[in-house]
């Protein structure tokens, strides 16, 4: 046992809390960029591809 | 000329999901051309196996796991090219910053970086993009607990890069205001 910290601290928990908010703007600043137009091109070609076939 | 699927293609879905693909990719992979490649591949493999795609599933995870299954086996190609696959690393290489919670962020994005691919994918399904721990299980196509164990152990080797130890605040040491900008759960005290 950790005899400095209050039980009611949950010591763990508040150190996973900050790991997943970091994570989570990890995750949502790579969330945040502009798809590129490839993406846009190659969805639209394979549309036009399945149109034809 | 049957397509059941005619009015509800949901390929016609995928560029709504490009900008969580993406973001998958970049956090797996830490690397932008190699993460736009990744999503080329799975749009392509997404495609072309609609069929296989059970509309009654979440599309987004199914996605994420061709992603993953794609990543993965493009790693095992490339093996030799990839250094220090445990992600073991040096606990003393960051700075605890004393007074500027960005450069925590920079911190924890370089200590995260370090991570091994594996415990990258398995934080970033459960403790970023919300997926649960049965959901994450399905999508790596492991057990429930291994997920669970394997997210316990890439948070500890998180704080173990970023000297925390339980209980000590990773904004520690920065004033109170800042403090609660920065992240909700520090400010507990009052």
């Amino acid at each position: 046992m950790y005899g400095a910290m209050p039980a009611e601290d949950q010591p763990k928990s508040r150190l996973r809390d900050q790991i997943d908010e970091n994570l989570k703007r990890v995750y949502e600043d790579a969330l945040r960029e502009e798809v590129p137009d490839r993406f846009k091109q190659l969805l639209e070609q394979l549309r036009q591809k399945d149109v034809k076939s | 000329m049957t397509l059941a699927s005619a009015h509800a293609d949901p390929r016609d879905l995928l560029a709504d999901h490009l900008p969580a693909l993406r973001a998958f990719a970049i956090s797996l992979t830490r690397n932008g051309a190699m993460a736009d490649d990744l999503v080329q591949d799975t749009v392509l493999k997404a495609w072309t196996n609609i069929e296989k795609f059970d509309p009654g599933t979440n599309l987004q995870a199914w996605l994420f796991t061709i992603l993953r299954n794609t990543y993965y086996s493009d790693l095992r190609k490339r093996k030799r090219e990839v250094p220090d696959p445990d992600g073991h690393f040096a606990a003393s290489l960051f700075e605890k910053p004393a007074h500027d919670g960005r450069l925590a962020f920079n911190d924890f994005q370089r200590a995260f970086d370090q991570l091994s691919p594996e415990h990258r994918e398995v934080l970033i399904l459960v403790g970023a993009s919300g997926y649960s721990c049965e959901q994450a299980a399905s999508m790596m196509g492991v057990a429930v607990g291994t997920v669970k164990s394997r997210a316990n152990r890439a948070r500890r080797r998180l704080a173990d890069m970023l000297q925390l130890q339980d209980g000590e605040g990773m904004f520690s040491g920065i004033d109170g205001a800042t403090q609660a900008v920065l992240g909700r759960s520090a400010i507990k005290a009052a």
